[in-house]
């Protein structure tokens, strides 16, 4: 089935002649028509995407064919893309038409990859099953009374039901690896400021990073390549990085992996811990040396996430007032119109978090607040400069659970907060985080995480490379019926 | 009771730099509305702001020519607050580490050096601009992200003329080193006020008020010469000062109250995450520094020094950029400053003031009042003839030569032409020339209003003078 397929098995068939991207972008197609209806992983469809397979042929027969040309890829629907409606999932940009693209999606399509579509999302990026979109649940395609993760459980959901080859998500404190987990497939976050944000609709500035979704790490592997680099309109973008993530020669001998200590207590399901266990005896078979290592202050990450995150996003999302885009209810004065237009525009998760971050950049509570968790942000850095002294990569657990039932946690924002407790850490230290499937419990997927030093993307795809190998590991799209 | 007046200013200034500060519109003024804007300057999601190296070249001239320090450590800041015209809803300043702190300017009062501390200098983007029309309001964007700088000085300013005179003085600063129009009616320099009154005597300052809305250095000084009456009538009446924010009302001349202070903003500043802290290099500050034009007080020293001019007068042509140079461009070919600046002083000035213009709007280049002046100084015409000529030049843009073959003002020093007018004169005047010789003497004076009338002004005075004592001498 050519959905099913990864994009390094279609890019050889393209290249060869044997199928065309025409071809792929109908089958594709065709396989969103038979399992939308369960999955609900689009919010829009790209009505273009035909006519971009033309041009992606074009490319392939005249030779400029690039590892994604012809493939289609999905996008979450918070990063801009010029003439395609860009909601965040949320009433406030419901009919929003950006007249711009972002810089990623930018070089996705100038790698002659097809928009297949936009994906769902927890609203404006903020949760963990996409039980905030304000438009439709996305569902978990191995199991549809399930959570797909979130906040990119579309482009999650997506990749891992044949409904994108791949998929661009984005990752504020585990928004790609969380959902990556939940549903089977490689997720990664980069090095911040290796992927330009220009374009990514803005949660937490000094946290969000775009990066890949893919169903193997050679296709993460490649992804990454076209959609990171330098960009001068995104000035926390970092110049002179690599941008070769080949995975030719991947060992792991002589690595040193740390498993940090306080991620395998009490909270953690067993399965998971098993999960992690055999992949660390997997990795000393092949010649690493797996160590207990320790992040002391990761216990305060959640907590203290949780309040830069709303400060940046209640700044962030303080242009949407009605002005000059997105939804407009009308008021008596311009006050009022700003007031109504945010009250009809944004979830309750939205309001909470900005009710949260105002609340902690406001005068007299700053230094007990904001100051306070930028202090505790600086310890966990310091915690994983110190592991990365000893230690190559970490493995972790990427969630403590594997998928969660629709509905479950809901009512309990503490509890949904929770599931992001292993990834979170990653974001406050601005490091690389990669999420790969590990089997099955009860025919719902395991992830397992690999931590990575700043820039470490290409050791961690190598790592997670010899991992695959070692297992025998072959992608899979969960048998779903057309209909 | 007499009370001691405390003061100081805020004052935004609009850098000029090509392109916008965060983004790569253009800053023209006066375009057609939403024209010059993009992603960024409309703040739509997604957009991330880059920072015009330029402005930050030209804050940092601005801080060096007000004697400031430059912090080496610098940041952007957000600050939050909903308004329709700020389309990200918080604007790009900078809260704790601002470009430039600690300086000063000097300003003369009463023939005594004043010295006026600047707290700090500090880069930021300008807002939209609401335009209120019959049928609804409008938003025009090409101002958003127009690049300005705040400079709030200390409250070291003791009189609404010590304001103006700070003004003055800023805006003459900042358009010597060339970064700025600074033209408060283009609204490329605004300015707001803080003033307080305490009792004679006391230390604690009183309450302050904040003014708002003035829209020229009069309105500025007016405004706050209303506020010290007004707040010195309450306390008088024993009442306390409410801090608050007060609008001037220019054309009825009074403040009235817009926003009370305790009410005021919490604009829950935090670090611009979109934006990398700075960090400014010692050699980049002394490149810009070495770059740097004259400025005013220098300049002011060495026009003084070099060229002998008073002081008087070196202030005067140092108070505008282009005056000065245009002083320079004259003695240059004229090399007698001091008829160079009695010239500048008396002729050019006057006629832009009467015609409420400014230098740039003089059709005259430099060499043309070389002309006149040199034929003033050989006697082509007359110093009086002169400044008829000029007027002409100055309203025409003619050159002196076409002005004086056209009113026929060529002086006449022809020696023999004027021993003619002078014996005309005398030979018709026997009564007044027999007076004379009876010692009355000041009728010298008429006989030389003879001779200017007869010749229609066009005598050369010294050489009537001359031949007319000769003449007179030959009659006794």
């Amino acid at each position: 089935m050519i959905y099913a397929k990864t994009a390094h098995e279609l890019h050889q068939l393209l290249i060869k002649g044997e199928i065309s991207s025409k071809e792929v972008v109908s089958a594709v197609l065709e396989r969103i028509d038979g399992v939308e209806t369960d999955i609900n992983a689009y919010i829009t469809i790209n009505e273009e995407a035909l006519a971009q397979a033309e041009r992606a042929d074009r490319m392939i027969r005249d030779g400029k064919a690039t590892p994604l040309t012809g493939i289609p890829v999905a996008v979450k629907d918070n990063m801009s893309t010029k003439g395609i409606r860009t909601t965040c999932a949320s009433n406030m940009l419901k009919d929003y038409v950006p007249p711009y693209n972002a810089t990623a999606v930018e070089k996705l399509i100038e790698a002659g990859a097809i928009i297949i579509g936009k994906t769902n999302l927890d609203e404006f990026a903020m949760g963990s099953s996409c039980e905030n979109s304000a438009f439709k649940q996305t569902k978990n395609p191995w199991d549809l009374s399930k959570v797909p993760g979130g906040s990119s459980g579309g482009s999650a959901a997506a990749v891992a039901a044949g409904e994108a080859i791949m998929a661009l998500g984005s990752d504020t404190g585990g928004s790609i690896r969380q959902p990556a987990a939940f549903t089977g497939v490689v997720g990664l976050k980069p090095t911040y400021g290796r992927v330009s944000r220009y374009g990514l609709v803005a949660f937490a500035s000094s946290l969000d990073q775009i990066g890949p979704f893919a169903r193997d790490v050679e296709d993460a592997a490649n992804l990454l390549s076209v959609i990171s680099g330098h960009d001068p309109l995104d000035s926390t973008s970092i110049p002179g990085k690599e941008s070769d993530f080949s995975l030719d020669g991947a060992s792991v001998k002589g690595l040193r992996v740390g498993i940090p200590k306080e991620f395998m207590t009490e909270g953690l399901d067993p399965v998971i811990r098993d999960a992690i266990n055999r992949a660390a005896q997997l990795l000393e078979d092949e010649g690493a040396s797996v160590k207990e290592c320790s992040l002391p202050h990761s216990e305060y990450a959640l907590s203290a996430y949780y309040i830069i995150a709303p400060a940046e996003a209640s700044s962030n999302l303080a242009r949407f007032d009605g002005v000059r885009y997105g939804l407009r209810v009308s008021g008596d004065n311009h006050t009022d119109m700003f007031i109504r237009s945010r009250q009809e525009g944004f979830g309750p998760e939205v309001k909470r978090r900005i009710m949260l971050g105002t609340y902690a950049l406001s005068a007299g509570y700053y230094d007990a607040y904001y100051k306070k968790a930028l202090q505790v942000r600086n310890l966990i850095k310091q915690d994983f400069d110190h592991v990365f002294a000893d230690f190559d990569v970490i493995l972790s657990p990427t969630t403590p659970s594997v998928a969660f039932g629709l509905g479950e946690k809901v009512d309990d924002p503490l509890s949904m907060y929770l599931s992001d407790v292993y990834t979170i850490p990653v974001n406050m230290a601005g490091l690389p985080g990669l999420s790969l499937p590990f089997g099955f419990n009860n025919g719902l997927p395991i992830g397992v995480q690999l931590i990575g030093g700043l820039w470490q993307e290409r050791k961690l795809l190598q790592v997670g490379k010899v991992l695959e190998q070692a297992t025998g590991y072959v992608p899979v799209v969960p048998e779903r019926g057309d209909r | 009771m007499g009370y001691k007046t405390t003061i100081g200013l805020e004052v935004h200034v609009e850098l000029k730099t090509e392109s916008k500060v965060f983004c790569g519109c253009s800053t023209a003024f006066g375009q057609e509305p939403n024209t010059q804007v993009c992603p960024v300057c409309l703040g739509l999601p997604g957009a991330l702001p880059v920072l015009n190296k330029k402005a930050l070249e030209y804050i940092i001239a601005v801080g060096l020519a007000l004697n400031c320090e430059i912090n080496e450590d610098t940041k952007f800041d957000r600050k939050n607050y909903h308004y329709p015209d700020l389309p990200k809803a918080y604007q790009i300043s900078q809260y704790d580490k601002p470009v430039a702190k600690n300086g000063y300017l000097d300003i003369e009062v009463d023939g005594k050096i004043r010295r006026i501390g600047i707290t700090r200098v500090h880069l930021e983007e300008d807002t939209g601009k609401a335009i209120h029309g019959e049928d609804g309001s409008y938003l025009d964007f090409n101002r958003s992200g127009v690049p300005l700088i705040e400079i709030v000085s200390e409250p070291d300013l003791e009189s609404p003329e010590e304001a103006r005179l700070y003004l003055n003085k800023l805006k003459n600063i900042i358009a010597y080193t060339g970064v700025s129009d600074v033209k408060m009616e283009e609204g490329s320099l605004r300015c707001d006020a803080n003033i307080s009154l305490r009792p004679e005597g006391t230390e604690e300052y009183g309450n302050v008020v904040e003014v708002k809305n003035m829209n020229s250095f009069r309105s500025v000084k007016k405004a706050l010469e209303y506020e010290e009456i007004r707040q010195a009538e309450l306390l008088d009446m024993g009442q306390e000062i409410v801090r608050e924010t007060r609008h001037w009302q220019e054309t009825e001349g009074y403040t009235f109250s817009s926003r009370s202070k305790e009410e005021a903003h919490d604009y829950r500043y935090f670090p611009e995450p979109d934006l990398v802290p700075m960090s400014i290099s010692k050699e980049q500050i002394e490149r810009i520094r070495e770059s740097m034009p004259e400025l005013p007080d220098q300049k002011k020293e060495r026009f003084v020094s070099s060229y002998g001019l008073p002081v008087y007068d070196a202030e005067v042509l140092t108070e505008s950029k282009e005056l000065a140079s245009l002083f320079e461009d004259i003695v240059a070919s004229f090399n007698q400053p001091k008829k160079v600046s009695n010239w500048l002083m008396g002729e050019v000035l006057r006629l832009l003031k009467d015609g409420g213009q400014e230098l740039a709007d003089m059709p005259l280049k430099s060499e043309d009042i070389v002309e006149l002046l040199k034929l003033v100084d050989n006697d082509t015409i007359s110093n009086s003839a002169g400044k008829v000529v000029f007027e002409e030049m100055f309203k025409t843009g003619k050159k002196a030569m076409v002005v004086i073959e056209e009113k026929g003002l060529k002086q006449i020093s022809d020696k023999e032409e004027l021993v003619a007018l002078v014996r005309d004169v005398l030979n018709k005047n026997e009564g007044q020339v027999n007076d004379y010789h009876n010692g009355k003497e000041k009728l010298f004076g008429f006989f030389v209003g003879q001779v200017m009338k007869i010749s229609k002004g066009k005598a050369n005075p010294g050489l009537v003078n001359e031949i007319l004592t000769e003449e007179l001498n030959r009659l006794k």
